[in-house]
């Protein structure tokens, strides 16, 4: 499951060091890579590059992402890890200029085939992201949102999906006394698990996540990674983080990224290395992931 | 032990860095004085000489029909009640036409060539003197339609036009790409998105924003000067027959060498001050409510 090497230079092999500030994983059995390989695969991803304008911002990415599973994006700063996360439900479409080439397979559909609507994507596609972003509206409104665009108006179904998707959210008992008042009224954590049940509202087939602890205090991201690994029994999560202890508390699989510069001196992101989550923090096979996740670079 | 620790003094000091502040404040002070003095003297001078016969005869001076020039006495009722039908009427066109042009050029023109252009054009008009805008109504309405009140609406609405089209632009603009992104994310379409999101987040900013050219148009006397013609009886109609407005008996009354008339005149122009004092207000109560709630 090492990248593709035809499109990243050779990695050196990794010497055995010792490790001092890597973050804990569990042991890895074969039984356990069995089973996270058995799983059947939502995106494959082949030769993605994605450009802003002229810019190519992201080269050649090849990626697997399998079903009820969490993948986390990890690298440093500028690497692409949010970039190739927006291409997973066309996000991308909405910065002008910005355009793929390869594919993103998604359930065996190419998601940017000319016939396919960024509309529809989006409907099956959720997405968290960084900062929370409530709509300037009730606690209500915000989770029924969705479903309106569904076509749902039955006012007690409507009811029955806000109170379901604030359970799932673990938010009800917070605020089921004050639905009624607005969203923005609510600590920066709350707002968080709002938007995350905002999204599972509309009962996706995947979340995208985009840093979605990055603003919370350690309490509140303990409650958001509790929500993730209870939700992956529903859904496919592919979250993006700057926090290693985060990708290896929570994630099946890990992709880590850099950012190199190539010949004509340009910035871009690319995939270095893609495995399963204990595999990367145990024994990565490239030694930047290694110099990254020993906190000798980044 | 003693000289280790510096003698402890917390009185201010004069230093040059003091004196440049002292200079400084006084200048500003004085700025604020002298901004003020012509507003408070406009303001004064109205209250006092309108005041009198406004107040004198309340309300009848807000009902009555106008008397003749030389005759003395209240009345202003039909100039009140043509410049709300006629501002109204000019809202009534620009506001909803400025705002769907300003969530184009927002939303959909973007930075397109026709987008520019109409955004360059906008900001042109704004600089227009509303003279030029009455002669154009003048030229394509007036002399086709006879003078009627529709015809002074459809001036002020050239006026307000492209300040409602730049401000609403300008609130579109405030509304966080990031609730943008969250409605997207859940599958709305872009016309439901800026229908159900940005709308509403940019209405209190609209709102106001369009109020102020309310209050613009509703004391421009220029653009109804070739359009609405004159009466001294109510008109309740907008297209039959010459209408009046509070700027325009503010004009006509003034430049009379007879004191009744002039009277009246200050009588006009204080109520046309109440009248868009009293839409600024309701535009900055609105504004401090909407983001109050935020």
């Amino acid at each position: 499951m090492v990248v593709d090497s035809a499109k990243t230079p050779a990695p050196t092999v990794a010497k055995p060091v010792v490790r001092t500030n890597a973050p804990s994983v569990p042991e890895m059995r074969p039984s356990m890579v069995d089973a996270l390989m058995a799983a059947p695969t939502v995106y494959e991803i082949s030769n993605l590059d994605v450009f802003y304008g002229a810019y190519k911002a992201v080269r050649g990415v090849n990626m697997t992402i399998r079903k009820n599973q969490i993948t986390a994006f990890i690298g440093p700063s500028g690497c692409g890890k949010t970039t190739v996360l927006r291409c997973l439900n066309r996000m991308n479409d909405l910065i002008p200029g910005a355009r793929i080439e390869g594919s993103v397979m998604y359930h065996g559909v190419d998601l940017y085939a000319p016939d396919v609507s960024a509309t529809e994507v989006r409907r099956r596609i959720g997405m968290v992201f960084q900062k929370p972003n409530p709509f300037p509206k009730s606690i209500y409104d915000n989770i029924a949102y969705g479903p309106r665009i569904n076509g749902i108006s039955d006012k007690r179904r409507l009811d029955e999906i806000v109170e379901k998707s604030l359970r799932s959210a673990a938010l009800w008992d917070e605020v089921k006394d004050r639905l009624k008042s607005s969203a923005l009224g609510m600590s920066g954590g709350q707002q968080q698990r709002l938007c995350i049940a905002r999204t599972i509202a509309v009962e996706p087939e995947v979340v995208l996540m985009d840093e979605p602890c990055s603003a919370l205090d350690p309490i509140a991201t303990a409650r958001v990674e509790d929500l993730m690994r209870e939700l992956k029994e529903k859904y496919t999560i592919v979250i993006v983080t700057h926090n290693m202890q985060q990708a290896a508390r929570t994630s099946d699989c890990t992709a880590f990224y850099t950012a190199e510069l190539d010949k004509a001196g340009q910035r871009f992101g690319q995939l270095v290395e893609f495995d399963i989550t204990a595999k990367i923090f145990s024994n990565p096979s490239d030694i930047r992931t290694e110099n990254y996740i020993t906190g000798r670079f980044g | 032990m003693q000289e280790l620790v510096r003698a402890l003094d917390l009185r201010p000091r004069r230093t040059w860095r003091g004196t440049k502040n002292m200079i400084m404040t006084v200048l500003l002070g004085g700025s604020v004085v002298v901004v003020a003095v012509p507003l408070v003297l406009v303001m004064v001078s109205v209250f006092a000489k309108g005041g009198s016969i406004l107040f004198a005869h309340f309300p009848k001076f807000l009902t009555a029909d106008i008397p003749p020039t030389r005759v003395a006495g209240p009345g202003m009722g039909p100039a009140i009640v043509g410049t709300l039908m006629i501002t109204g009427m000019a809202t009534l066109i620009a506001v909803p036409l400025g705002v769907m042009g300003a969530i184009y050029l927002h939303e959909y023109g973007g930075q397109s060539k026709f987008a520019r252009l109409v955004r360059f054009m906008a900001m042109v008009m704004t600089g227009v003197p509303s003279i030029v805008m009455g002669l154009f109504i003048y030229v394509v309405w007036t002399l086709n339609f006879k003078l009627q009140g529709f015809g002074g609406a459809l001036a002020l609405a050239c006026l307000m036009l492209p300040i409602v089209i730049n401000a609403s632009e300008q609130m579109l603009k405030l509304v966080p790409h990031s609730l943008r992104e969250a409605s997207y994310a859940l599958g709305a379409t872009k016309a439901r998105t800026v229908l159900t999101i940005v709308l509403p987040a940019a209405s209190s900013g609209i709102v106001s924003g369009s109020l102020l050219a309310v209050a613009r148009a509703a004391g421009e006397t220029a653009p109804l000067l070739f359009t609405i013609g004159a009466t001294r009886v109510l008109n309740t109609s907008l297209f039959h027959g010459d209408d009046t407005a509070l700027s325009a008996r503010i004009f006509e009354n003034a430049k009379e060498a007879v004191a009744n008339a002039q009277e009246r005149g200050w009588g006009a122009a204080l109520a046309l001050v109440l009248l868009t004092f009293t839409l600024t207000v309701i535009a900055r109560v609105i504004t401090a409510f909407a983001t109050r709630r935020k």
